[in-house]
């Protein structure tokens, strides 16, 4: 057992999250491989996409594999980079735009 | 930006193919646990590797470059004073003038840099060869002398190889040295300029992709897609086909995995990724490689490992026997999965 909550070593492992329910893991795997190929967006669309929303979950792993997918997709760092602003700005906005409820409940409390 | 500076001029370890294997077998613990390339083989039902038809002369004119590449599995750069002397290139015209081989592939360092090249091109071409030139672009803007290279190509209907890891200057500069990028654009220029590139115009410039780092190129077709839609918008530059290499862990790309701490995760990434299909079509079944001192090898790879052909008393261009070349085994180790990973990997990109 591992000191630490989380080892890069288990990324290769992920497979491993069959061992008690393989048929859903199977499910996840197929459904996870068919999400990733290419369709009305293509395979690098997605790989960028999968790379903020892993900086949104805040997700270790999938920051390391998506980096990874990315540069041998051909992704630059800037193209990278800017993915992540986007994620950046969607979780800045939602805090933001929960401020109108803080104001509304201001409003009706204060005199 | 810092320089690299070839591997001899560093006195480094890894100048020797000895000590490269050395590195690709004994490394660590984690290195000597992979599974031999021998036993994959073997799985795969390929084992011993043995040739198709040779079609494919690739002849390593010298080690002499204008550029230091950080990835470079020759060492090449400008302090590489080893070339090929005419004696040699005359040798290979009376072999070529009998041979199976139908394409001369041209590569270095910089083969334009050989005082010789012109004349052998010119050789070759006479002899009704195809003739690839491993272009390195920024050669065609090095000096005066240089500059016509496009028209000398297109005269002898050279098909020009060149690479460019990336669309932008940044990654290029990384891997290939400081203002690679801005002349290699102007060198690609130039060549669209008189036609090569061009759709139907029977000139062709293809472009090797190399990935700029410890990782493996992605989908070719994909890559290709994005760098034509890029260059094209970016600086008006069209070209044919794109090749998607993968970087053998030999030479200046085993010492940079190696500095960087990548060596174990990335050959644990070859590995895992070899692919049976990609295996079958190997480029040394269909390809001679011969140094610039005229000895034969099986790839461009084995002979700066010093892996010479496994065929007795037949491995100098003095004692060439292609009936009998036909019938060695192939030379295999290590490194030979960065060949079989994924799509697979050549000189002419994937393989599957």
């Amino acid at each position: 057992m591992s000191d630490a909550y989380y080892n890069p070593d288990d990324l290769a492992k992920f497979k491993e999250i069959g061992t008690f329910a393989p048929d859903l893991a199977q499910k996840f795997f197929s459904y996870y491989g068919d999400v990733f190929k290419d369709g009305a967006l293509s395979a690098r669309e997605k790989s960028l996409i999968a790379l903020a929303v892993s900086h949104a979950v805040q997700c270790p792993y999938c920051i390391d594999a998506y980096t990874v997918d990315g540069l041998e997709k051909g992704i630059s760092e800037k193209q990278m980079m800017e993915a992540v602003h986007v994620a950046a700005a969607i979780r800045g906005g939602a805090t933001l735009i929960h401020s109108v409820q803080m104001m509304n409940k201001s409003k009706k409390l204060g005199m | 930006m810092e320089i690299t500076r070839s591997l001899k001029f560093r006195k480094s370890d890894l100048t020797t193919g000895d000590n490269q294997i050395n590195q690709l077998t004994h490394f660590s613990s984690r290195i000597e646990n992979l599974p031999s390339f021998q036993d994959k083989m073997k799985a795969a039902t390929l084992f011993p590797l043995q040739p198709s038809k040779l079609e494919i002369f690739q002849v390593n004119m010298g080690k002499m470059c204008n550029q230091t590449c950080k990835h470079c599995h020759v060492d090449a750069g400008p302090d590489r004073k080893e070339i090929m002397t005419r004696q040699t290139m005359e040798k290979i015209i009376t072999i070529l003038e009998s041979s199976t081989a139908h394409t001369v592939d041209l590569t270095g360092g910089a083969p334009e840099m050989n005082p010789h090249f012109r004349w052998f091109v010119e050789e070759l071409s006479r002899l009704g060869k195809k003739i690839i030139v491993r272009c390195n672009l920024t050669i065609i803007l090095a000096n005066k002398s240089y500059h016509d290279l496009p028209l000398f190509f297109k005269m002898h209907g050279v098909h020009v190889v060149s690479s460019l890891p990336y669309y932008d200057k940044d990654k290029t500069d990384r891997q290939r040295g400081d203002g690679v990028f801005q002349d290699s654009i102007k060198a690609l220029q130039m060549l669209n300029e008189i036609g090569y590139g061009k759709i139907n115009s029977g000139f062709k410039l293809d472009l090797v992709y190399n990935p700029a780092g410890a990782f493996l190129p992605g989908s070719q077709a994909a890559l290709e897609k994005d760098f034509k839609i890029e260059l094209k918008r970016l600086f008006n530059i069209e070209f044919n086909s794109l090749f998607a290499i993968t970087n053998m862990p030999i030479s200046r790309y085993l010492d940079y995995l190696i500095q960087s701490g990548n060596y174990e995760a990335y050959m644990e990434k070859l590995v895992n990724a070899f692919n049976p299909t990609a295996a079958a079509g190997v480029m040394c079944r269909n390809t001679v490689s011969v140094s610039w001192d005229g000895f034969l090898y099986d790839c461009d790879f084995n002979q700066m490992l010093e892996l010479k052909v496994d065929s007795q008393n037949n491995t100098h261009l003095d004692q060439y026997d292609e009936a009998m070349l036909q019938k060695r085994n192939i030379v295999l180790n290590q490194h030979c999965f960065g060949c079989t990973a994924g799509a697979g990997s050549s000189c002419g990109g994937t393989t599957s």
